[in-house]
């Protein structure tokens, strides 16, 4: 009784209504990934340029942000906004706490790498006639991001675990349609927390090998 | 304002348990991070193996699959509450990042140092516990600061699971009051209060270092 309890959680509805959480989950993270390395690269510069007040007020705000539970963001965008006139759909606002708080985190990996750059590729390409706009885009950032791939890719990973937190505004992923499959009977618990932390594990443990050969390759 | 006069009390209480908590989950991850890290290290196979499939597990898998998993499952068969099985849910999953961490910092330790010490009769448990780990620390510093941090974050899932912390007060207020705006932003200061600060020693700690080196 007990075997046919674990595999009579995975009917064919319920498995292709938790690969659909899977799609969303998946989903939130690649356009946030988008989203928050642009933004994430753009605040990054802005702080290692030092321009005078503004890198260290965009400093702060960064410095607040990063310092904050992404739960807590997630709520505020979603529960807190509306209250000055910004209503998000739920998928939305997902995207949009998480690529506030990412783009934070972001930025500091940025920034990072921009500092550990010789100083002499800023000097030798300004000296040979590149302007600082050109400096950046040729020169600098290439390089930097070769020295950020690896840290990026950890916070790849833990952007996908951390999709899971858009369960406290009931966003339909992957976590919230395995506690609506496993509210159906009390005994699929167990299986369908297994198969969703497998699931989890693959994909990350997938994205961390990657980390790990491209830590190699470009070592 | 009048908001956080005549809830005060839910709050502190919130901020109480968070740091309750944060702090229980700190020392438990520290012993088992530091545990799993030295398993990655010694010469014997079995136990690098245990200690990489712990990290890699809890490292992959979301924070709130592991706290379900106690709140749901395990609290079946030992009585726990809330509480309790989210801060074990953080001190497990922290404890993995904190092994990554220290293994980091005790394979900066110098080679020399390790052949020093058992060159010099010390065996290979006291070596670790009196010449490398001290360093290794050291070294590791910054890191584990920045994984306290994202412990004082992390408790906020307790909120999941009705542990009282700071968010689930939060929550409770702001479903009482329907002044999310003004709530939430109370919260946030109440976590900043945390981490914050803890941000910025450890920013100065890491240009300290640098300098060192």
């Amino acid at each position: 009784m007990v075997t046919l309890g674990i595999f009579s959680a995975f009917t064919p509805q319920n498995v292709l209504y938790l690969l659909g959480g899977l799609g969303i989950t998946v989903g939130v993270s690649v356009i946030s990934v988008i989203l928050s390395l642009i933004f994430g690269s753009i605040v990054g510069i802005i702080q290692f340029e030092r321009l005078p007040y503004f890198s260290t007020f965009v400093g702060t705000i960064n410095n607040i942000i990063r310092n904050l539970p992404l739960l807590l963001i997630i709520f505020f965008v979603y529960f807190a906004l509306p209250k000055i006139g910004i209503h998000l759909p739920i998928f939305w606002a997902t995207v949009i706490a998480m690529s506030t708080f990412e783009s934070a985190m972001l930025a500091e990996i940025v920034r990072g790498g921009l500092e550990s750059v010789d100083n002499g590729q800023f000097e030798g390409a300004r000296a040979n006639g590149l302007s600082n706009m050109q400096t950046m885009v040729y020169i600098v950032l290439p390089q930097a991001y070769k020295k950020m791939i690896p840290p990026i890719i950890s916070q790849l990973i833990s952007l996908v675990k951390d999709t899971s937190l858009a369960l406290g505004i009931v966003l339909s992923e992957m976590t919230y349609r395995g506690q609506i499959v496993y509210a159906q009977n009390s005994t699929y618990i167990v299986p369908v927390l297994i198969a969703i932390t497998l699931v989890y594990f693959l994909l990350n443990y997938g994205l961390s090998l990657l980390a790990k050969w491209a830590d190699h390759k470009l070592a | 304002m009048a908001l956080l006069q005549n809830n005060f009390p839910t709050f502190l209480q919130g901020f109480g348990y968070t740091l309750l908590s944060s702090i229980i989950a700190l020392i438990g991850s520290m012993i088992l991070g530091t545990g799993f890290a030295i398993m990655q290290i010694v010469p014997q196979k079995w136990a690098q193996v245990i200690g990489n499939v712990y990290v890699q597990v809890f490292r992959n898998i979301p924070l709130l699959i592991i706290t379900f998993f106690f709140f749901l499952v395990v609290s079946k068969y030992v009585k726990m509450s809330g509480f309790t099985s989210g801060t074990v849910a953080l001190m497990l999953y922290t404890s993995a990042f904190i092994a990554e961490t220290v293994r980091a910092g005790i394979l900066a330790v110098d080679g020399g140092q390790m052949e020093g010490a058992r060159a010099n009769g010390l065996s290979f448990g006291q070596a670790m516990q009196y010449i490398i780990l001290p360093q290794a620390f050291r070294i590791a510093l910054p890191s584990l600061g920045n994984q306290f941090i994202n412990l004082v974050k992390n408790s906020s899932i307790l909120a999941f699971v009705g542990g009282l912390d700071l968010m689930y007060q939060g929550n409770m207020v702001a479903a009482n009051t329907f002044d999310t705006f003004s709530t939430y932003i109370i919260v946030a200061i109440f976590y900043l209060i945390l981490t914050l600060p803890l941000s910025y020693y450890i920013q100065h700690l890491e240009r300290k270092l640098k300098r060192a080196l």
